[in-house]
């Protein structure tokens, strides 16, 4: 016990920056206009998910393209804890995350037989197999398009055993009839777990098998040469992440009991990749960073609209004017996604350490000009784009 | 037996264009070892050359009768399009024929797209890892849908097919079986020898043309065509533009069937690269052939008496193919020793 709490002071610091970061984010978050309960929920949420999927493709290697499939299995299982037993979020998130975790045994022991592009594609023809069955035979557990939502017939037999009685409304979810989980109390609830979920990766990445992890993605082949059965380890890695996806689904039926199909979709394990590139792929925060960046530009970019644009450049001349609110009005609102795919193929490009090797390099830019600050390990050139 | 006969016949157009999506594919992959996860985005782009120039060649002019007059009094307008005005009956058949058309469109347009794309863009991603490949082009696919549905909306835009074709063919009286059992709609035929040649032109171009000789020298070995002096990367880039009118043109061609949408391209590459894994990464003839293969499965797996069997099946077999595929046969049916397998 006392092994996994014994941090490098540099580890320590880390982790309390972070969690005071998070648990401020009502606060610091208030000029940003971003200090709302949805929003913040969201960035706990998707803060888990991206730490999650970072532990698999950060550490191994293994590009995962399937991942919002044991987010859809996390909401799916909570919602179906919520409906069966009880509105107490407690229960239908450990559901969650062993629904998922098996989920991922199963796909993680067939598809780890593969690595490479071929691992992408297995992954991905899993995710789309849960996506199409939970959209059509599956009907019955998923309710195909509508999406599984809460009834006022729920039997919820621990809560009517607690004599806790329907007041003709549907429930909300709430801790031990305490607290209800929307608003501000919800986001402290997905607050705890981002920092749980947090504290465990940065020991996973200081632990043995975290460097194990990082040999598998330098080097498979010698490692296999030198003895070591990789398999159990990316299996590991893989059913970790995919618990971390199952307890991001929970939260989210947590904060909003309903789960849907779409969240299983491909284009949703696309988000996910998508956020902890732009992050920054194998580094501690940079996934969260990528999750709370993208969400928050999502719903800002989101909200802009034509009218808001034209008060936006009113002091141009009129026909610049029109030319210009023509020209942004592509990115923004609907257009929002054009955005995220510029950036991104931006970020992959220029950039393949995401935004923290963004901040290195400026970082060490600084230094470089400013003096002698630099600690030797953040010195080290990033590996420069080939052409 | 009918049954059986048509849902093979239904695979047929599918699996076409699954087909030509997975050859260029494998194009790009085998010339220029780049996984490129914007195809299905050239494959919709294809489509969008037929809507546009469909509303081109319908922009019509509005003229007044003032003889007649319309129910609600106001006087009858006659729409014509321009080009039925111009060029008279030629006009009404060519907004007749507006999606065959296209691909005199399409060709140029995609080659140019596919062009700026390899030289902007893709050139600069051939020794990144894979990894990086894919999700730059990922993120290229997203930036082009996005555009497509800022022009065109986000809804799907049918495209009628030419009234000449547009029925339905008796194929079993041509066969010699009873008449109206197996009847087939002419522009799924169409488009099943539309994709058989466009296949058999693409491989006539690698097998018996200089060029491609060269291209097929430079996919087996590209440093010694480079060491004899042929600027191979030129070829590759050509290569790139026809994997990218290839696609465009299967776009074209498949509107009438399936309205196209802006997320078209994403819904085709997903299934696409599941059909090039089963044929075997950078195996041309791998991939036509795993092309019609998952078609035709799709289809016989989506007959009532086998979905009474095992139920969803129809959703599931391409990719249960494909995972049973890789695992027991890693390098696909007709692919490789060593191809992407580190």
């Amino acid at each position: 016990m006392n092994k996994i709490f014994s941090m490098s002071r540099k580890d320590v610091l880390t982790f309390v920056i972070f969690s005071a970061v998070v648990l401020l984010m009502p606060i610091w978050l208030q000029p940003f206009g971003a200090a709302y309960p949805d929003l913040m929920q969201k960035f706990a949420i998707f803060g888990i998910l991206a730490i999650g999927f970072n532990v698999l493709f950060g550490l191994t290697g293994y590009l995962s393209f399937g991942h919002a499939a044991f987010l859809g299995v996390g909401s799916y299982t909570a919602v179906w804890t919520f409906k069966l037993f009880s509105m107490n979020p407690i229960p239908a998130l450990i559901l969650a995350v062993i629904m998922a975790g098996l989920f991922a045994l199963a796909i993680g022991y067939v598809s780890l037989r593969r690595s490479g592009i071929y691992f992408s594609i297995l992954t991905l023809a899993f995710a789309q197999m849960s996506y199409n069955l939970a959209y059509s035979v599956l009907t019955p557990i998923t309710n195909g398009e509508t999406g599984l939502q809460l009834e006022l017939q729920d039997p919820r037999v621990i809560d009517s055993a607690f004599g806790s009685t329907s007041d003709g409304s549907l429930p909300v979810s709430n801790l031990f009839g305490l607290v209800d989980m929307n608003g501000i109390p919800g986001f402290y609830f997905c607050a705890v777990f981002l920092i749980i979920g947090f504290f465990i990766t940065q020991r996973i990445f200081a632990s043995p098998f975290g460097m194990m992890l990082r040999a598998i993605k330098s080097n498979q082949t010698r490692m296999n040469y030198t003895g070591f059965n990789t398999r159990p380890y990316t299996l590991t890695a893989f059913v970790i992440s995919g618990m971390f996806a199952g307890l991001a689904g929970g939260l989210m039926a947590v904060t909003d009991p309903l789960a849907g199909a779409e969240r299983m979709q491909w284009t949703a394990s696309g988000e996910i990749v998508l956020m902890t590139i732009l992050g920054g792929v194998g580094t501690l925060i940079g996934p969260v960073v990528g999750a709370w960046l993208i969400k928050y530009f999502e719903n800002i970019f989101s909200s802009f609209n034509e009218s808001v644009l034209h008060n936006l450049f009113a002091f141009l001349p009129d026909g610049v004017e029109k030319f210009v609110v023509e020209i942004t009005s592509m990115f923004v609102g609907e257009g929002w996604h054009l955005t995220l795919g510029l950036i991104f193929m931006l970020v992959v490009t220029f950039l393949p350490g995401g935004m923290m090797e963004g901040f290195r390099r400026i970082g060490s830019l600084f230094n470089r000009d400013g003096g002698d600050k630099a600690k030797p390990n953040e010195k080290t050139p990033a590996p420069a784009p080939a052409e | 037996m009918d049954a059986i006969f048509l849902q093979f016949l239904n695979g047929l157009d599918k699996g076409g264009a699954y087909a030509l999506i997975a050859l260029g594919l494998t194009l790009v992959f085998g010339t220029l070892g780049v996984v490129n996860f914007a195809h299905g985005a050239l494959f919709m782009l294809g489509a969008f050359c037929a809507v546009t120039l469909r509303k081109l060649l319908t922009l019509e002019m509005v003229a007044t009768d003032p003889e007649k007059v319309t129910a609600w009094g106001t006087p009858l307008e006659i729409r014509t399009p321009y080009v039925e005005a111009w060029f008279g009956d030629f006009g009404a058949f060519m907004v007749d024929f507006s999606v065959p058309f296209s691909i005199l469109l399409a060709i140029p347009v995609m080659l140019v797209i596919g062009v700026v794309m390899e030289r902007g863009l893709i050139k600069h991603f051939y020794r990144r890892p894979h990894a990086e490949q894919i999700l730059v082009t990922f993120g290229l696919a997203i930036v082009l849908q996005e555009i497509i549905k800022h022009y065109f909306g986000a809804n799907p835009i049918p495209q009628p097919m030419p009234s000449a074709v547009g029925g339905a063919a008796d194929i079993g009286a041509a066969l010699g079986m009873d008449p109206n059992v197996i009847v087939y709609p002419w522009w799924r035929l169409i488009y099943f020898a539309f994709s058989v040649v466009v296949i058999g032109a693409v491989f006539a171009f690698l097998q018996f043309t200089t060029f491609g000789m060269v291209v097929r020298a430079g996919m087996a070995d590209r440093e010694t065509v480079g060491l004899i002096g042929i600027d191979i990367d030129k070829r590759f880039t050509a290569m790139f533009g026809l994997a990218a009118i290839v696609a465009g043109m299967a776009g074209v061609m498949y509107t009438p069937l399936l309205p196209p949408d802006y997320h078209l391209g994403m819904d085709f590459l997903v299934l696409s690269f599941v059909v090039v894994v089963v044929g075997g990464m950078g195996s041309l003839p791998g991939a036509v052939a795993a092309g019609f293969l998952l078609g035709i499965l799709q289809s016989l797996a989506s007959m009532t008496e086998i979905k009474a069997i095992i139920p969803g099946i129809d959703q599931i077999i391409i990719y249960l193919v494909a995972v049973i595929i890789l695992l027991v046969r890693p390098r696909g049916l007709l692919g490789r020793r060593g191809v992407m397998e580190s």
